[in-house]
């Protein structure tokens, strides 16, 4: 029972980046951003081809988060000057993402649970006694969740970030305030994508493994945890939202853990994970979508 | 100050609904000149003020602003010397946000948006000074987001929030048409106020025939694209409602309605 909670604990820890990373998009810029689909095996990928190389497990999360920046900046420069559609423009990349990916990961599938990882390498191993060793894994994902989140909580504190709030909320007045709106979106979806490849990133590390189909269905489990925490702790107020959007994730994958435990199985996942986005959507009143006017 | 030159400005060109707004349009406007511009629908007066804001393209001609040629700068640039209230008070204000970070973002407007913090305590009283003036209580509701006020409110503060920094054009789009007829007269008395106090440069479109009589210093009516009535000074000063609604019925008249 204990080891299915730890799980489901680091699993959503390792989303809780993901959700933190799409709670930009959906949430702050209302941009149904699809790149995040392919920019989660991106992460993933990167980690697979530096880790097999030998780079330094930490370095090769700040690479897989740079990389998740690039993305995201294609993803803007296709939508804010060359006009498209935001859900094609995420999509476009998404496809595109898919063959990049297996490029830079070589195969569809790559082991690399065997190399040091932030997890699991010689110094920690020396300095962790054994009896810890269960919770590890928990105490590392829950520090980098913290540092994302604050680090998150910080920027969007700062100009820049009323800025970025500013652009999802009116645009027309980023226009007032004599700023280009397109920067400013670039600048969100360049740092939503990089998160999601930290997770990818993260995943991948945790898990040992990168394989092509991470990716599906990023976008549902994202935006799941950022309705379910948005909304479940809408009436708190001194709690901030971006960590309603981590307790979200562990509550989702917590939900998706249960399904599986009432006899559905490991591949049904992403039908259970889809389903419970629509209830999730359904019963939220997320259906609706947000009035651009803001009459 | 602002000058369009010979402007040309077509809708649905090469269509069947080929429309001419603007054909040779001129227009000087002076420093610290308040004016406002009355008309019917469809004679083009917001379309004038996009034109000068650059949210809309013109087919031809020059806008300059004190002799420096903008018509090919993106509106965002524009922004930089413009204040800009619009007629629907939602536009000139982030809902999600609260009062003291909407003011905050306004306030910064002209330098960067950095990684500096977002809101400069030293600056709260000062924020909280310029609400005061409204009289609307806002001053008391800093953390309160500004989704959750009245259209009023919303519009006071908008007015207060375009005319922050230094600007040297103040551009108001029917901005009391929204307001219920108590309010409208508060915010226009504020915009008086602020216009007089920052003597500012300022066009205001109205369709209320009393302010655009009342208020300001030059009175332009347009129709169908161009000018035909333009008072300045004292002879705005004479001016009464009446001697306008006159010439309104009169263009109405000729149109057929």
């Amino acid at each position: 029972m204990l080891t299915i909670i730890i799980g489901i604990f680091e699993e959503g820890l390792a989303y809780a980046v993901l959700a933190l990373g799409i709670y930009i998009t959906y949430k702050i810029l209302d941009f149904p951003d699809l790149s995040v689909d392919g920019t989660f095996p991106l992460g993933g990928a990167m980690t697979a081809l530096l880790i097999t190389a030998g780079v330094n497990p930490v370095l090769t999360l700040l690479l897989s988060f740079l990389t998740g920046a690039i993305a995201g900046i294609v993803t803007g420069i296709i939508h804010v000057k060359f006009k498209v559609r935001d859900l094609l423009s995420g999509i476009i990349v998404m496809t595109a993402l898919y063959s990049i990916n297996l490029r830079i990961a070589g195969s569809a599938n790559v082991a690399i649970y065997s190399k040091e990882s932030i997890f699991d390498n010689a110094f920690l191993n020396d300095l962790i006694p054994e009896g810890f060793r269960p919770y590890l894994v928990l105490a590392i994902l829950l520090i980098i969740v913290v540092i994302m989140k604050v680090l998150l909580d910080q920027y969007l504190k700062t100009k820049s970030g009323y800025l970025l709030r500013a652009v999802g909320d009116n645009e027309s007045v980023v226009t007032s305030l004599a700023k280009d709106k397109g920067v400013m979106k670039i600048i969100g979806l360049a740092i939503a994508n990089a998160f999601v490849a930290l997770a990818g990133g993260l995943f991948a590390q945790k898990n040992g493994y990168f394989d092509i189909t991470i990716g599906t269905g990023a976008l549902v489990t994202g935006v799941a945890s950022v309705i379910i925490g948005t909304n479940l702790f809408r009436k708190l107020t001194f709690m901030k939202s971006t960590s309603a959007v981590v307790i979200g994730s562990i509550l989702y994958k917590a939900c998706v853990q249960m399904a599986i435990s009432f006899g559905l199985r490991a591949q049904d996942q992403k039908l259970i994970t889809s389903i419970l986005f629509l209830i999730i959507l359904i019963t939220s009143n997320e259906r609706k979508r947000r009035v651009k006017g803001h009459a | 100050m602002l000058r369009l030159i010979d402007i040309n400005k077509y809708y649905n060109p090469g269509t069947v609904n080929e429309m001419c707004l603007f054909n040779g349009f001129n227009l000087n406007i002076d420093e610290e000149e308040f004016v406002s511009v009355v008309g019917s629908n469809g004679s083009g007066k917001t379309s004038m003020l996009n034109i000068i804001c650059g949210s809309i393209p013109i087919d031809k001609g020059r806008i300059e602003i004190n002799d420096i040629d903008i018509t090919n700068m993106p509106e965002y640039k524009r922004q930089m010397r413009i204040g800009r209230v619009y007629q629907n008070p939602a536009l000139g204000t982030c809902p999600n946000m609260t009062i003291l970070e909407n003011m905050s973002l306004a306030d910064n407007k002209g330098n960067s948006f950095n990684l500096g913090r977002g809101t400069d305590k030293k600056r709260i009283e000062l924020y909280k000074e310029l609400l005061m003036k409204l009289g609307l209580g806002l001053e008391d509701k800093m953390d309160v987001t500004v989704g959750t006020l009245s259209g009023g409110q919303r519009q006071a503060l908008a007015l207060v929030m375009a005319t922050m920094t230094p600007i040297e054009f103040l551009i108001l789009d029917e901005h009391t048409a929204a307001l219920d007829p108590k309010t409208a007269e508060l915010i226009m008395e504020l915009t008086d106020l602020i216009v007089r106090e920052k003597r500012l440069t300022t066009i205001m479109v109205t369709h209320n025939l009393r302010y655009a009589v009342e208020y300001g210093n030059r009175l332009v009516m347009m129709h169908q694209g161009e000018i035909v009535v333009d008072k300045i000074g004292k002879e705005k000063e004479v001016l009464k409602v009446d001697d306008i609604l006159d010439r309104f019925n009169e263009i109405s008249i000729e149109c057929g309605n």
